[in-house]
């Protein structure tokens, strides 16, 4: 079980921008997110995008901010959780205890949920029986090549993991690329290899197809495809692969005991504190009168929510107001030596 | 100002009145029509204001833009007249128009 005096759920920038003020305020906080690494929607969406409305940074992207201001909290040395859903909250005494899905547990006082608009999660196929077969021979990522070694694998997809997989697999396994239309939107340089690779007779290419039947008993056996204008094509296969992107979901947080209007959370703009004492929502994921979307919006929102903690894990001190630029104390917090 | 008809998975239909200049989301978000969700807000960096537009109006709306049909591979059941809602502007031109939302968003 680990202690802190803050737990803030996503690693977005606003939950990273959160942590450095909880930095300058004496604070400590551990941070949780369900990706793989740190920036949320900016490196999930964006990475490679320019973000023109940064206050003072003109033009930058998604994976520039997020690495900026993973910099800029570097000298807290604050641990990031990554691969990990925050799955339970509970009460004991007047701390939070968090339960992840990788069964990590953090006891806090306080909570900030800068989660999104969610968790990212794989988009699915939506054919119900697809659930039946997931992780036996649907999958939405690929942990163990080996497995598809002279099998036959129907990849479905237009981005840059449907390619490269389709790429790889085809190496040693029949491929079959399904996409919905005849644009790709991966690479150019892995779009020509996939068509050189049909040329070739490495791989089978079907555009403007989708998935509209499956069937087997304990594994897939069989796949249909339809083409926009109803043709029909039926394959015999093991494996079935789907790489639509990430979609965001609420999940868990539905069941905290939150006010939840419209998936966002409603806060009082003084503290940004919830329904719930000592947790806190700032980012996308909150709401209030004039809520802007905004990257900018969730740094002035966390800074808020990081004094909104300190009586909660300070109760009998009392919180001084103090510039960076000014305060001996910050300065030491910053490991700044004058 | 376009006389704008969502048609919900379910059948059930809605009507409405949208300003020039609203896009076919916001006139949904606005009005409370269930089906539209637009988690981004409007900036075409999910697909979750996606919409069927009815056949006959698809060439009539604006058109794509680069990027939309990118983030229209994540929507939950894109087919052929499969939109953005967030991307179609609504002008004069639009009146009576016909989108159907999808059985579900995420």
């Amino acid at each position: 079980m680990i202690k802190t005096d803050v737990v803030i759920i996503g690693a977005g920038p606003t939950g990273l921008f959160c942590a450095h003020q909880l930095g300058i305020i004496g604070l400590k906080c551990e941070i949780i997110d369900n990706l793989d690494k740190a920036g949320g929607q900016c490196i999930e969406l964006y990475p490679d995008k320019p973000i023109y409305d940064i206050p003072a940074i003109p033009e930058c992207t998604g994976e520039e901010l997020t690495n900026n201001l993973l910099k800029q909290i570097d000298t807290f040395k604050f641990k990031i959780h990554l691969n990990q859903r925050v799955e339970k909250i509970s009460k004991e005494g007047s701390n939070w205890k968090l339960t992840t899905s990788s069964k990590n547990e953090f006891l806090s006082p306080n909570i900030v949920i800068a989660g999104g608009v969610g968790s990212f999660e794989p988009r699915r196929f939506s054919i119900k029986e697809c659930e039946k077969f997931e992780n036996n021979s649907i999958f939405y990522s690929v942990k163990d090549k080996s497995i598809f070694n002279d099998k036959i694998v129907a990849i479905f997809g237009g981005g840059d993991s449907a390619l490269d997989w389709a790429i790889e697999l085809s190496k040693n396994s029949k491929v079959i690329l399904v996409h919905r239309r005849d644009d790709f939107r991966g690479a150019s340089s892995s779009v020509e290899k996939v068509k050189q690779l049909q040329k070739d007779n490495k791989l089978e290419l079907f555009t403007k197809f989708q998935l509209s039947k499956i069937s087997g008993e304990i594994k897939l056996e069989n796949i249909e495809i339809k083409h926009d204008d109803g043709e029909a094509k039926t394959f015999k296969i093991d494996y079935l692969l789907g790489f639509f992107g990430l979609i965001m979901q609420l999940g868990p947080i539905l069941e905290w005991g939150l006010n939840i209007d419209k998936k966002t959370i409603p806060v009082n703009t003084e503290s940004f504190e919830t329904s719930q004492k000592g947790i806190f929502a700032i980012g996308d994921i909150c709401s209030y009168p004039g809520k802007l979307k905004l990257i900018l919006s969730g740094f002035h929102e966390g800074a808020l929510a990081a004094r909104g903690c300190f009586k909660y894990a300070r109760p009998n001190e009392k919180l001084r107001f103090e510039f960076t630029t000014t305060s001996k104390v910050i300065r030491e917090r910053l490991g700044k030596s004058n | 100002m376009a006389k704008i008809t969502y048609v919900e998975h379910n059948g059930k239909s809605h009507t409405i009145d949208v300003e020039n200049g609203l896009t076919v989301m916001e006139g949904a978000i606005q009005n409370n029509v269930p089906g539209i969700d637009a988690d981004c807000g409007g900036s075409m960096a999910c697909a979750t204001c996606h919409v069927y537009v009815k056949e006959d109006w698809f060439n009539i709306v604006p058109s794509k833009t680069e990027g939309e049909d990118d983030m229209l591979d994540q929507a939950y059941e894109p087919k052929k007249y499969s939109r953005l809602s967030c991307q179609l502007l609504v002008s004069d031109e639009l009146d009576g128009l016909i989108v159907n939302l999808p059985e579900k968003q995420i």
